[in-house]
């Protein structure tokens, strides 16, 4: 079963048909979505009624497209800031856990990385709801012990945030560290016997060699907070990411519009994708 | 005066590490498990006990749908393993240079995307007037519109759908790195093509293998979105009563409970597949 030894054509054959039947599994719900976007019909289903850009640009009722739908709108726009917050915060804790993991030895080092894995073993539903029951315990003790509101810390967006980031820090981490254990250490021994400060030389060789990860892990970040149901469900507040408004408006049942939605979400998340793979590949 | 410097910048890299872990791992877990202790039994007044778990064992329904999201979580890695497992090995074995990429990529593309999105095509293909049943009434192979959603093949194929990725990834991975000349020398020795698959292919796969059925157990086993868009209302997911206990029924302690004993699956579920594998948990989750 490999390409120098020959096998009888038959076998070669139904082989072949498998793997196309598999390709064309994996591709069918997703063009599936991207056609009915087109569907000139209230409904995303057959019959074919005919080729339409309603369901992008439309703004008579019900034809409503996706860029004069105002819930949407605001829902990208929520999505797109969690997304801003996450990429930055995990990129900046996973640098900082890179270079901890890599080039220190300390006690505890072997425990703290398991601790570091964790949040991708802990299923996401059950990342939010601890995170709820904490944040909420605390809001309380606060609010009784000082008299004062502390929103922040109720099911809203910033929570949406720090529950995305609790499990997207350990991705972010790992990019990182993989490319800063290529990085040759005496680049930044040359740096400093030319006279730089530690700092210095970490800004003027080490960032830079390490930019292409931390680009990569903060296109991963977007891309994983920008899907994100399960955590997000458990903590969103009254200002729902797309994800969350698309599901509502799924249960219900919807017009084409969502098929809409859904196709500019798989030319965006694989344009980014493919993005990350460069960056990743430099 | 150096390493007081370096031991500055030993604990600065250090506190968001330890913040972020303490803030939104363990604290919370921690809580959540001493909420799931608490008994009310007055308006702000608790007891400890262990009322909320005995709750969960005396109630069928509950421990019912427990067993269930487990077994069809088995059900599925399992399925997803063997659809994967022959695609990995094309992309791996029988492909070289650009068609490799390629296939590669098509793998990759699908898992790039919002698994709403995925689940939404599923429905538009599978419900009573999608376009599967429609397709079927025009070849006149069927008379009336039939419900393909709402039932355990529905949730099935989409968890298969949805986990793949994470199984073909790992297992081209291991495949990759399986010397040709090994298969060849087993077809040397008189090897058939099963008696190689069963003694080179599959050890030699064994921690790709391993870190797939980990990673896709513990998604299916903790996943919402799936079961409850195609399996509707009576899809009975464990993950679903954890929902309706803290959001409709706002009853926190037994919803703390069932969280508790559904990561103490998922982890001893993890902890066995690494034990019989012999491999250790950075290993198989850094791939």
């Amino acid at each position: 079963m490999i390409t120098t030894i020959p096998q009888n054509s038959a076998f070669k054959w139904s082989y072949r048909l498998y793997v196309t039947l598999f390709f064309i599994y994996l591709a069918l719900p997703l063009a599936t979505v991207c056609v009915f976007a087109f569907n000139d019909s209230v409904f995303p289903s057959l019959p074919w009624e005919g080729f339409t850009w309603a369901w992008f640009f439309g703004d008579q009722a019900p034809y409503i497209g996706v860029f004069h739908e105002r819930p949407i709108l605001r829902s990208v726009v929520t999505s797109g800031v969690v997304a801003f917050w996450v990429a930055t915060l995990s990129v900046f804790v996973g640098t900082c856990n890179a270079f901890l993991f890599v080039r220190h030895e300390f006690r505890g080092k072997a425990f703290l990385y398991i601790l570091m894995l964790l949040p991708l073993i802990i299923p996401g539903i059950i990342l939010g709801i601890s995170i709820l029951v904490f944040t909420s315990n605390v809001a309380n003790t606060l609010e009784d012990a000082t008299g004062l509101w502390f929103d922040g810390l109720r099911p809203g967006i910033i929570l949406v945030v720090l529950g995305q980031f609790s499990f997207i820090t350990t991705f972010a981490t790992l990019v990182i560290s993989a490319r800063l254990q290529k990085f040759d250490s005496s680049l930044e021994e040359a740096a400093l016997n030319l006279g730089a400060t530690q700092w210095g030389a970490i800004r003027a060789v080490t960032l830079p060699f390490l930019f292409p990860a931390m680009a990569a892990a903060a296109v991963v970040a977007i891309l994983m907070s920008f899907e994100n149901f399960n955590t997000t469900l458990m903590l969103v507040g009254s200002d729902a990411p797309l994800t969350i408004t698309m599901f509502d408006r799924l249960k219900l049942g919807s017009t084409p519009v969502l098929n809409a939605v859904s196709l500019l979400l798989i030319v965006g998340s694989a344009i980014l994708g493919l993005a990350s793979l460069l960056l990743q590949k430099k | 005066m150096k390493s007081d410097k370096s031991k500055l910048t030993f604990w600065l890299l250090l506190s968001p590490l330890v913040i972020w872990l303490a803030t939104l791992i363990v604290l919370p877990h921690v809580g959540m498990f001493l909420v799931s202790l608490r008994e009310k039994v007055g308006i702000r007044e608790y007891e400890t006990s262990f009322a909320n778990y005995a709750v969960f064992f005396n109630e069928p329904l509950y421990w019912n749908t427990f067993a269930r999201t487990a077994y069809m979580s088995i059900a599925a890695t399992l399925l997803t393993l063997f659809i994967g497992f022959p695609i990995a090995y094309y992309i791996a074995k029988l492909t070289r240079g650009r068609t490799k990429t390629t296939l590669f990529l098509m793998c990759l593309i699908p898992f790039w995307v919002s698994e709403l999105v995925r689940t939404f095509g599923w429905m538009i293909l599978l419900r009573e007037t999608g376009v599967v049943s429609q397709l079927l009434q025009y070849a006149g192979l069927v008379d009336g519109p039939i419900e393909m959603l709402y039932n355990d093949a529905a949730i099935m194929t989409g968890l298969v759908y949805t986990s793949m990725l994470f199984m073909v990834v790992p297992l081209v991975t291991t495949l990759d790195s399986l010397d040709d000349s090994l298969i060849e020398a087993g077809y040397d020795l008189g090897g058939t093509s099963f008696s190689i698959l069963r003694e080179i292919v599959i050890p030699h796969a064994m921690p790709g293998i391993v870190s797939g059925c980990i990673v896709v157990f513990m998604l299916s086993l903790g996943n919402y979105l799936t079961p409850i868009l195609l399996g509707g209302k009576d899809s009975l997911w464990f993950t679903g009563l954890i929902y309706s206990q803290f959001i409709t029924r706002f009853n926190w302690e037994l919803g703390s409970a069932f969280g508790f004993l559904l990561l103490g699956l998922s982890s001893l579920i993890v902890f066995l597949g690494l034990k019989l594998s012999g491999q250790s948990l950075s290993k198989t989750m850094a791939r």
